[in-house]
């Protein structure tokens, strides 16, 4: 049986389709997931995609904290079920306080939109297990509101327990504390990044195929694979 | 009928992009004296019911702790205001 990931779809998503398709090269099984229904439909993981939910009204992610999947998606992730937050989808799992931390204006209030290198710094992450610990990726990222802040406290306790996922490198394109682009929660199950894998898994469309490494990653750690 | 207040302020120790680019245009006009702007967002409430006012800022407190404000990078402030007077003010 094939393992499936849900991608779920807010009013205003706009990368759940690469979400699913990115599922579908890593050989697993895409299942659509839709805000307004709480049925996670067995699944057995989740990505909450990039894009504008709710039209980023409020704060970015504030109001599809509380969609009815958002709901089921919480108390799942609190059970260990692995969610992955994609830009849009990192904001929300901080809204949600399945992360800590949130996701403000970028410092220099320009959308950034281009190719990132970044470096991955935890592999022991259900999301991560396919990289090595150091290893340098090249995936887009396009964000106006990605600059990640936390107190000082919680950054030390990132850093300190191995929670820093990624890190920008060759330049932090939105000012984020400690050039931080993704970290987990203490379980590891639930990770939240900026920057977008899902769009660097085709040569045809992406900078490189390094994105593919997320999604073979959680097929890896459902298969049991040592996270 | 009363309405309630909520104005919602980033954390002093957040920084505030938006509102350094406003200061940094203020002498465009002419002002040159500014050292700090930061720009926040005032949400009105008004309940269906005439409930207790008391009961009203209590309601909108739990709306704003749970919804309006994220305490990881904002704080609020609730206060009651009449509906015409408040409106007069604005105005003038």
């Amino acid at each position: 049986m094939s393992t499936r990931v849900g991608v779920v779809t807010f009013p205003g998503s706009l990368d759940d389709t690469d979400a699913a398709r990115a599922v579908r090269l890593a050989g697993g099984e895409a299942v659509r997931l839709w805000h307004g229904n709480p049925s996670l439909h067995d699944v057995d993981a989740v990505v909450l995609p990039g894009g504008f939910s709710y039209g980023d009204y409020l704060r970015c992610g504030a109001i599809a904290r509380f969609a009815p999947v958002m709901q089921a998606i919480t108390d799942a992730a609190q059970d260990g079920l692995p969610v992955l937050g994609i830009c849009n989808g990192f904001q929300i799992l901080c809204e949600a306080h399945l992360l800590p931390g949130a996701l403000t204006r970028n410092q220099h209030l320009h959308f950034r939109n281009r190719d990132q290198w970044l470096r991955i710094e935890t592999a022991g992450t259900a999301w991560t297990n396919s990289y090595t610990a150091g290893q340098e990726v090249l995936v887009p990222v396009k964000n106006g509101e990605g600059c990640y802040v936390a107190d000082q406290r919680t950054l030390d306790e990132l850093e300190a327990t191995g929670r820093v996922v990624a890190r920008y490198v060759r330049g932090n394109p939105n000012g984020s504390q400690r050039d931080i682009a993704a970290i987990c929660n203490e379980a590891g199950n639930v990770v939240g990044m900026m920057p977008h894998p899902e769009h660097a898994v085709e040569a045809l469309t992406g900078p490189s195929l390094d994105g593919l490494g997320i999604f073979t990653s959680i097929l890896k750690h459902l298969a049991g694979a040592p996270a | 009928m009363a309405r309630v207040v909520v104005d919602v302020m980033l954390k002093p120790e957040i920084l505030d992009p938006q509102g350094q680019a406003v200061a940094n245009a203020l002498p465009r006009i002419g002002v040159d004296d500014v050292s700090s702007v930061r720009i926040g967002r005032r949400v009105e409430i008004e309940f269906a019911d005439d409930a207790d006012p008391q009961d009203q800022l209590d309601r909108a407190r739990e709306i704003a702790d749970k919804l309006l404000a994220n305490p990881v990078i904002e704080d609020f402030t609730i206060r009651l205001a009449e509906t015409g007077g408040d409106r007069e003010d604005a105005l003038t």
